[in-house]
């Protein structure tokens, strides 16, 4: 028999069970489709974390202070106050780091802001007058503080778009005092709706001179952080090199693994989060795949009841002519087809519900989450839906070729 | 030499250690162009033969010789084959696919015999057309009479041009009118395309329609005779 009446057969064999065909596939179709959502959303988060971190520019470094925990034991030292103003000295030395064109240490926090009788609580970033520069934000209103004010511990606020339509609705800004912490700021910059970048919320930001957020906002003397620009992404990796090394010597550190800082570059940022997003989806389509093989499960169970109702068939076709052979190839194709449709439907399934949970996201969350259909996945699906059908569609299909052709056309 | 040759065959089903015996040696010759009917009561292993002639079953003992080769020297692949193209069966329950038109049951032989496609459409026609049934090709079984329903059976026998046409009680199920336009059909392959027809039957008046008529009880030959006033089907048509 060739291959087009066996499908023939085999999809009429399906058809005269139409109702009973559709309930079968229904557990392939729904664990094919889970199997779609979480990868097309897997990789929609995926996207969206690589997105923010590529924001922050290929050539800025990141120091945080601070320890990695390795153990137990090291949780006692968190040295998160490791980074000083004479770190910052250092790091700008060119002859210690000779590729760094920028360096903008970072405190923050969060703070009220107050205007007359309106409140608001931003994150307050205490930055130099390089931050619209390195995040690539631009005033829509106003200017940045200059280097002088910074040095001069100068009271000066540039906010964010949602911070000034809070505390000023629509009247401007600009020339207006705004009280944080007791403290009377003026504003000189309003920004740009930005929106997230880079895992920060740039509309509910308040930037002001580093100088003046440690000393009379949060009282500290040390860095959160330190933002380092290197001349060109090649010299990013000489750079990390050179920032260990001059921090190591300041803070007299001679074994690495006892640096109470720790350095981050997009690279390896992005390395980590396509590690962890990576794995997460894998987990979860694991945890979909399951319902696949209670799917493949139901389909042996229906077949292995149509064997049995179409004994009779099965007898006929054999008395006609029809080999162990010609038999078992019908019902494995019948199991085979049920699992591929199975496959196809819960693809287009999977594939529309993770476009309608993306653009749902994208809505709500006001983040830009891009819906990503995952090959792989739809491949994945399809050839694991065949193999099942293969799988737990052999053993009915033995049992059919089995049947002899008298005890068949006796069964009513 | 004749078409079928069987010596001493017994059969023996056995069931969760109870031994049935259901044909306890038989021998008979059946010659090609022959038309016998097998009749005996219920349990006298006249299906048991019918099945093991038909090549549906083995025997336990003894020798069953198709066409001057020995059953014992197919295999179960060749058995499927040597049905598909040299046998035909005719059942009391018709057996047709339920929801398959007429038409497609009775190109079922085909799709497993080694008939070119081409040629699949004009065969079934014509065997459609030699039962009389031209005008029912695009039906489903569930449409048609129990008559019909048989004529398309036998032109689903016919279909592969088969040597022998086994018919296991084929006017079981059928009035007295659609009975005899099947015996009409069936005396006709016989007699005009000189077909070897075994007929299994309880009804004498069926019976006595072969040339030739076999009588088992409790699994062996009680008689064996030539039938001496045939009854022609078209005889009561006409």
């Amino acid at each position: 028999m060739n291959i087009r009446h066996l499908l023939k057969t085999s999809s009429g064999g399906l058809k005269t069970n139409k109702s009973r065909s559709v309930l079968t596939i229904l557990g392939i179709v729904i664990g094919i489709a889970a199997i779609i959502i979480v990868m097309a959303l897997g990789q929609g988060a995926q996207n969206l974390i690589l997105g923010q971190l590529q924001a922050i520019g290929s050539k800025v470094i990141a120091v945080v202070p601070g320890r990695q925990p390795t153990g137990p034991a090291d949780i006692i030292a968190t040295f998160t106050d490791s980074l000083k103003e004479k770190d910052l000295e250092s790091l700008e030395n060119k002859s210690n780091v000779p590729h760094a064109v920028n360096i903008m240490p970072v405190v923050f926090g969060s703070q009220t802001a107050a205007f007359e009788s309106e409140t608001y609580s931003p994150t307050i970033l205490g930055v130099t007058e390089i931050f619209a520069n390195l995040y690539n934000i631009y005033t829509a209103d106003g200017r940045i503080f200059t280097e002088d004010e910074v040095k001069s511990y100068a009271d000066v606020v540039v906010i964010g778009d949602e911070i000034k339509k809070e505390l000023f609705g629509a009247s401007d800004a600009v020339g207006e005092k705004i009280k944080i912490k007791g403290r009377n700021f003026r504003v000189i910059g309003v920004l740009n709706k930005a929106g997230q970048v880079s895992f920060i919320n740039f509309d509910k930001v308040a930037f002001v001179p580093y100088t003046t957020a440690q000393q009379y906002i949060f009282g500290i003397k040390y860095f959160h952080r330190l933002a380092i620009e290197a001349d060109t992404e090649e010299n990013v990796p000489s750079t990390v090199a050179a920032i260990q090394t001059t921090l190591r010597n300041n803070h007299n550190i001679t074994d690495s693994k006892k640096d109470d800082f720790f350095i981050e570059t997009q690279a390896s940022a992005m390395a980590t989060v396509s590690t962890i997003t990576g794995a997460l989806t894998m987990f979860l389509a694991a945890v979909a795949a399951i319902s696949l093989i209670v799917g493949g499960i139901g389909i042996m169970n229906i077949m292995l009841v149509s064997v049995t109702e179409r004994t009779h068939e099965i007898g006929l076709r054999k008395a006609l002519g029809a080999t162990e052979a010609d038999i078992l190839k019908q019902f494995l194709l019948e199991a085979v087809l049920l699992t591929a449709i199975g496959g196809i439907v819960g693809i287009v399934l999977g594939g529309l519900l993770s476009l309608g949970i993306s653009l749902l996201l994208s809505h709500i969350l006001g983040v830009d989450w891009k819906f990503t259909f995952p090959i792989n996945g739809a491949l994945l699906g399809l050839g694991v839906s065949a193999l099942i059908g293969l799988t737990f569609g052999l053993y009915p299909a033995k049992q059919a070729a089995k049947k002899s052709p008298i005890e068949a056309l006796r069964y009513e | 030499m004749s078409l079928i040759e069987v010596k001493n065959l017994e059969k023996t089903f056995h069931d969760e250690k109870v031994e049935t015996p259901a044909l306890r040696g038989v021998s008979f010759d059946v010659d090609e162009g022959e038309f016998l009917a097998i009749m005996g009561p219920s349990g006298s292993g006249k299906s048991t033969l019918l099945h093991t002639l038909g090549f549906l079953d083995r025997q336990t003992k003894g020798e069953y010789k198709f066409d001057g080769k020995t059953i014992d020297e197919y295999s179960d692949d060749e058995l499927a084959k040597a049905r598909n193209e040299k046998m035909g069966f005719i059942f009391q329950t018709f057996n047709l696919l339920r929801r398959t038109s007429v038409l497609e049951n009775v190109k079922l032989p085909l799709l497993y015999s080694s008939v070119p496609e081409s040629a699949w459409e004009e065969k079934a026609r014509k065997a459609l057309d030699s039962v009389g049934l031209s005008h029912r090709l695009h039906h489903e079984p569930s449409q048609l009479s129990g008559g019909e329903r048989q004529r398309v059976a036998i032109a689903r026998a016919l279909v592969n041009n088969p040597k022998v046409i086994f018919a296991d009680e084929p006017t079981g199920n059928l009035d007295s009118k659609s009975g005899k336009t099947v015996m009409e059909i069936i005396q006709k392959l016989n007699e005009e395309e000189g077909r070897t027809v075994i007929l299994i039957t309880h009804e004498t008046y069926t019976a006595e329609h072969a040339q030739r008529i076999m009588k088992l009880l409790d699994g062996e030959i009680e008689s064996d005779i030539k039938v001496d006033h045939r009854h022609k089907a078209d005889d009561f048509l006409k």
